[in-house]
């Protein structure tokens, strides 16, 4: 009865699945995992046992993270199912895991409000933390709430391999519980841990990194660490040759690298060359030609963090800057992160305030002495920019979307 | 007041979880169009609160954060009631607005102490308030109507003394009708967005009130554009803005 009744689970969900993709909908994992759940509400535990499973969480980085590491393992000669960009939650992960395949390891990006629905029923042996920091607060409540949750994760199964981000004080607070590997990867963006995750104290911080000012919580030492453009582990130096840009980027490999090596076995200078082909990730980073002839690059900028990171690498660019924004649901409907963004550094550039809410964006340029024209269309708004090239930073909504125009 | 507008930026690594930073930037901003000279003091959660600035700014923060807040405007509650009494301003959102009453609720719903400087009690509310908000402030303060965003679980009741900075005409406010809290130069309000970004008239409120100086208008057309946006929307969600509206213009 069980087995027919996951079947069928899986034979409906795949034709809503087909029918989404024919009719231009979506890719359609997504949809159908919400059908196969809602027949089956144990799928999840029964395809879970079917492969080896790793799920890789972040606030920012987790798409590219979990296509790394996807590369390698396959470069690896290693059989890998994996979810499609956006489709990180229960039901996109069952959508994925229900594709017919022959047993593989199964590198799943999962949305890191919905880690906990994801890891109870498929039991994954390996956990990957990259970062926690303030990200659409209308939807997800603030991140203490998230560490708390992924923190009874690792409570629960305190013998699990968690590889995780060691100077990130709420990434480090939910994974101590766990077996874990760290990697000193760096935080961008510290001011979402202010204060200590375990008491409540003021956090310290210094050339050692956190330290909690009243009881022992302190940053780990790290197994492996990220020093610039190179990939430490014990005496080796490896140079991270990607052709992905940014220090966000060089972050997110080092992680995949630490992956490869303390949990595949395989060496991080072979898993550092399987990545370095990767250019564009699920339209991230993605180049396209502008009507005038130009090159605009597309980058997915969503929160203060990465937007902080976006920023250092359009330093010394010549280059036309579109700031597109929306505020759906997918973006976080309140827009009161752009003031925590020091977009500042953009003075002197040409820049363009577009998307949705280009006059919340305008309105916070103006603030920040940037001299802006607004335009709501991203792509009218790249002819109206000036510079050799331009680079539209888009939210979430707005990222999606142009990515589908330019496809 | 001394030369210069002195705008002290309280706490900004615990409670600026919205932007709060914004409204420091609001601040000198239309003081200095003005011809004012205006400086930004950030205090970080290990200093002590200065006296004598003109403007006090407190945002919104995690709950971790607004405890630890907490302990550092209790130590400096004297410091700042003498700064009231001499003339300085007082503008605090969301968090920071609850600490300035007597309890507000810890994350498991357990009443804690605020500074008292204001009569008024938040507690927890059985759901989170989150999304547009519009206010019609009472006609003798002179403000037009305030747009802004809230995000929070609190509710906030008034004690008899005091009077609210305006009646809720979208979104929640303090939970039952009404929005913050006005008394002279000291306003709490759960309106983020930053809330002086989306209103201007409110910081040239606390500019002219602790600088005495009648200010001169200052219309920003792309400011202008942006609050008629943001004001109808939220009468597009379910907000009856018909009458309100009459006095969009008006400040």
């Amino acid at each position: 009865m069980s087995r027919a009744r996951s079947q069928a689970a899986i034979t409906v969900g795949r034709l809503a699945g087909w029918a989404s993709r024919i009719t231009g909908r979506g890719a359609g994992t997504q949809v159908g995992g919400r059908i196969m759940l809602a027949i089956d509400p144990g799928l999840l535990t029964k395809l879970g046992s079917q492969d080896r499973v790793i799920c890789v969480s972040a606030t920012n980085g987790k798409t590219t993270t979990t296509r790394l590491i996807a590369d390698i393992l396959r470069a690896a000669e290693i059989d890998v199912v994996t979810n499609h960009t956006g489709a990180n939650m229960a039901s996109g992960v069952t959508g994925a895991l229900a594709a017919p395949h022959k047993p593989s390891v199964a590198v799943l990006e999962v949305d890191e409000r919905w880690l906990t629905h994801v890891v109870d029923p498929l039991s994954p042996e390996l956990l990957v933390f990259g970062n926690l920091s303030r990200d659409q607060l209308d939807r997800s409540g603030e991140v203490n709430a998230i560490v708390k949750r992924w923190r009874t994760i690792t409570e629960a199964d305190p013998t699990r391999h968690v590889i995780a981000n060691s100077s990130d004080p709420h990434v480090v607070y939910a994974s101590l519980p766990a077996r874990v590997t760290w990697v000193a990867l760096g935080i961008p963006w510290i001011h979402d841990a202010t204060t200590c995750p375990q008491c409540s104290e003021l956090l310290t911080w210094s050339d050692e990194g956190f330290k909690c000012s009243a009881c022992t919580f302190c940053e780990p030492k790290a197994d492996y660490r990220l020093d610039g453009e190179y990939f430490i582990a014990g005496e080796r130096r490896i140079h991270l040759d990607l052709s992905i840009p940014g220090t966000w980027n060089l972050m997110n490999a080092a992680l995949a690298a630490t992956v490869a090596e303390a949990h595949f076995e395989i060496p991080a200078e072979v898993a550092i060359k399987a990545m370095s082909t990767v250019e564009v990730v699920s339209g991230r980073f993605s180049k396209h030609r502008l009507d005038d002839g130009r090159e605009a690059r597309v980058i997915l900028a969503k929160n203060p963090a990465g937007w902080t990171e976006v920023l250092n690498w359009l330093n010394g660019r010549d280059a036309g800057v579109v700031v597109a924004v929306n505020a759906h649901i997918a973006d976080g409907r309140d827009t009161s992160w752009l003031y925590d963004v020091n977009f500042e550094a953009l003075q002197g550039l040409s820049v363009v305030a577009s998307g949705e809410r280009a006059l919340d964006v305008a309105v916070r340029l103006r603030y920040a002495g940037v001299e802006c024209i607004v335009e709501t269309d991203p792509l009218k708004a790249a002819l109206a920019a000036g510079g050799k090239e331009v680079d539209i930073i888009a939210s979430y909504t707005q990222f999606t979307h142009l990515t589908k125009r330019f496809w | 007041m001394e030369s210069t507008l002195r705008i002290a930026l309280i706490y900004p690594d615990l409670l600026g979880t919205y932007g709060d930073r914004g409204n420091a930037l609001v601040l000198a901003h239309r003081a200095r169009a003005r011809g004012i000279t205006a400086e930004v003091i950030e205090v970080d959660a290990r200093s002590s609160i200065p006296e004598s600035c003109d403007i006090y700014l407190l945002g919104g923060g995690e709950d971790a954060a607004q405890v630890a807040a907490a302990e550092g405007l209790m130590l400096a509650k004297a410091t700042i009631e003498r700064s009231i009494e001499a003339g300085s301003a007082i503008f605090a959102v969301c968090a920071g607005f609850q600490l300035l009453g007597n309890s507000y609720a810890a994350a498991d719903g357990s009443e804690l102490q605020g500074i008292a400087l204001l009569d008024m009690v938040t507690t927890a509310g059985s759901d989170r308030i989150i999304g547009e908000v519009v206010i019609e402030p009472a006609q003798a303060s002179g403000l037009p109507l305030l747009t802004g965003f809230e995000n929070h679980g609190g509710r906030t009741l008034l004690g008899p003394g005091e009077a609210p900075l305006g009646r809720v005409i979208a979104g929640r406010g303090n939970g039952n009708g009404v929005d913050g809290v006005l008394r002279d130069g000291v306003i709490g309000t759960y309106l983020h967005g930053p809330a002086l970004a989306r209103n201007p008239a409110l910081a040239d409120y606390l500019i002219s009130y602790t600088t005495r100086i009648s200010l001169e208008p200052l219309t920003d057309d792309l400011v202008e554009q942006y609050r008629a946006e943001r004001l109808a929307y939220a009468s597009l969600t379910g907000a009856n803005l018909k009458r309100a509206t009459r006095r969009l213009h008006r400040g």
